[in-house]
């Protein structure tokens, strides 16, 4: 394989968010939502972000978009550094990415008609006729299976499944190449989940997109991704190519959430392995690793020290101590 | 004739838009036509009881009540539209800015609208009438001026509801200027709560525009107004008693019909149940 060029490449990213303190004498508390990450995004392929709810996969894919301001690190697209952009230049690099959103229901403006929502962009950010306007969006709803006449309706008209197109049909109306989508699927019914996987797959070959697939979901990620990274309290703890990773998962919290996963297999018994305790807040992370509350193969050293991602295999990363020799 | 079997269910919209459409024609046609001169005293008919040639009796002066209270439709209306105009303008501004900006933007504004919630209304007007002067003008002015929190209130909370949702944030990313989230994406979600408490303000501003009308500070005799009638007719209440009942009754049907219309257009103002 040719050597892929890195779309994205994100360094010691955090995001701190400060705690409103109850009164002068507590102490200040900040909320580590990315807390370190480091990673890069190649172009063309589909980066999927697994962790659990809190795990700041949110938080991490809105402070590429600078929506919330990194507090370190840097962002590079094509090379470039991103933190100080403002003003205009921030909106052309905005321009080259786009969002597609979990809520279906709260994504789109319910006073707006389709046309309108999918004009939009088009109006603010490429220079288009009126009727040039109108013919791409007849487009991009053809593109994403609906009827040409869905222009003049309401969002509340439609069912979740469409209103997720109709979702991906204003992301692509300003020809991006970089989409962050975050928990597109997790509000559909598994059916239809399906539907717009698919879709955002053939629009991806058709555009030649870059995806940021953010899920609690891992076979939806299975799915879809290429490679996955997998996030625990604002870290990446384990990231690697989909298929090293499903078949043999390194970092213990990895093995836990694969062996989660249902699956109809009846001549092989699994292991499953629960975890104990839930997810540490992350205004008051553990010391050392931050999974060892909660990790079956803990060891004194992960109360101490904090590992950091090390190449284990071909492409495959993780962060834990059991790998240190 | 789908909306119109909707409307139909609604009976708190029929009467409420009944009752206010009447009073606007009763106000148009008042503008040409009253069955006696509005101003013209005749002291020989003064205090004559209803009769098919004065419809509500006469008042201290012989002057024709039904006639006065056609002309005092005006003075409410314009009282009522004025205040509801300078109340949402003002409310909207405030509430929007305070809403979508929020941090101490939004503490200094929503401070000042509790400072000027603070005081009694009424004798907040009575305190700006006494200053600038009595006036149907001045009067609108200083009610509009108490409107204000309350529409700035609903506002603010509609804002602060919608500024973190996914399509503000979609608008944001594509660029939408931020005065335009904020009028043309946003400002539509809430309207219909902004509709609603508009109409209550101006059933408000019409109770409140009688009250400093009574208390002589509205509306300038000779301009009628309901208010400065129910004053006069205080007087002569043993002896005239429909002087007081036609302003009284005029002032509670058409406040009565606005509450119920603001009622009636809260159930139906919301674009998710037109399905």
């Amino acid at each position: 394989m040719t050597k892929k060029e890195i779309l994205l490449e994100i360094n010691h990213l955090k995001a701190y968010f400060p705690v409103k303190r109850k009164s002068m004498k507590e102490e200040k508390k900040v909320i580590k939502a990315v807390d370190d990450i480091s990673l890069e995004i190649f172009r063309g392929e589909t980066l999927g972000i697994v962790g659990e709810s809190g795990s700041g996969k949110s938080t991490f894919g809105r402070t590429i978009l600078k929506l919330v301001e990194p507090t370190e690190g840097e962002i590079l697209y094509k090379g470039q550094p991103i933190q100080q952009l403002k003003g205009s230049k921030l909106q052309t690099y905005r321009n080259q990415m786009q969002m597609i959103f979990q809520d279906p229901f709260a994504s789109l403006n319910p006073r707006m008609r389709i046309g309108t929502i999918i004009e939009e962009p088009m109006k603010l950010q490429l220079t288009l006729t009126k009727e040039q306007r109108k013919a791409r969006v007849k487009e991009l709803l053809q593109k994403v299976g609906l009827p040409e006449d869905a222009m003049q309706k309401f969002p509340h008209e439609f069912s979740g499944g469409q209103r997720q197109r109709i979702g991906i049909a204003r992301a692509l109306a300003i020809h991006p190449e970089f989409i962050i989508a975050d928990e597109p699927v997790s509000a559909l019914d598994v059916s239809v989940q399906s539907q717009v996987l698919n879709l955002m797959m053939d629009v991806q070959d058709e555009f030649r997109l870059t995806y940021l697939f953010i899920s609690h979901d891992l076979s939806v990620v299975k799915h879809i991704s290429d490679r996955v990274a997998v996030l625990y309290l604002g870290r990446v703890v384990e990231i690697g190519v989909k298929n090293d990773l499903y078949a043999n998962p390194l970092h213990p919290y990895t093995k836990a959430l694969l062996s989660a996963i249902p699956e109809i297999n009846f001549d092989k018994p699994k292991q499953e392995i629960a975890l104990q305790g839930e997810l540490p807040s992350p205004m008051n992370p553990p010391v050392g690793c931050v999974f060892h509350t909660r990790c079956p193969y803990v060891m004194e050293r992960c109360r101490q020290e904090r590992p950091v991602l090390q190449e284990k295999n071909k492409q495959q990363r993780v962060a834990c101590f059991l790998y240190d020799k | 004739m789908k909306i119109i079997q909707r409307y139909m269910k609604n009976i708190n919209l029929i009467i409420g838009l009944l009752v206010i459409v009447g009073f606007l024609i009763v106000m148009i046609v008042s503008f040409f036509y009253t069955p006696h001169d509005v101003n013209s005293m005749n002291i020989p008919e003064k205090l004559r009881s209803p009769s098919s040639d004065y419809l509500f009796g006469t008042d201290e002066f012989g002057r024709d009540i039904f006639s006065r209270i056609m002309k005092g439709t005006q003075t409410a209306f314009a009282v009522g539209l004025l205040t509801v105009f300078i109340g949402t303008i003002f409310g909207i501004l405030i509430g929007s800015i305070a809403g979508y900006v929020g941090g101490w933007i939004d503490e200094i504004f929503m401070r000042m609208m509790d400072a000027l919630m603070a005081f009694p209304g009424i004798i907040l007007a009575l305190m700006l009438v006494a200053v600038f002067g009595p006036g149907i003008v001045n009067t609108a002015i200083a009610l509009g001026i108490i409107a204000i929190p309350a529409i700035a209130r609903i506002t603010r909370s509609g804002f602060v509801q919608h500024r973190d949702t996914e399509y503000v944030l979609a608008a944001k990313l594509i660029g939408v200027k931020p005065y335009s989230i904020m009028f043309r994406h946003i400002l539509p979600n809430i309207s219909s709560q902004i509709i609603v408490a508009a109409t209550v303000t101006f059933a408000t501003a019409m109770l409140a525009e009688a009250a400093l009308s009574y208390l002589g500070l509205g509306v300038q005799p000779p301009n009628p107004s309901w208010g400065r009638m129910l004053k006069d007719s205080q007087a002569y209440l043993v002896g005239a008693p429909w002087y007081t009942y036609a302003p009284g009754g005029a002032i509670t049907v058409l406040v009565l019909g606005l509450y119920l219309l603001s009622n009636a257009l809260r159930d139906f103002m919301d674009p998710r149940s037109k399905t």
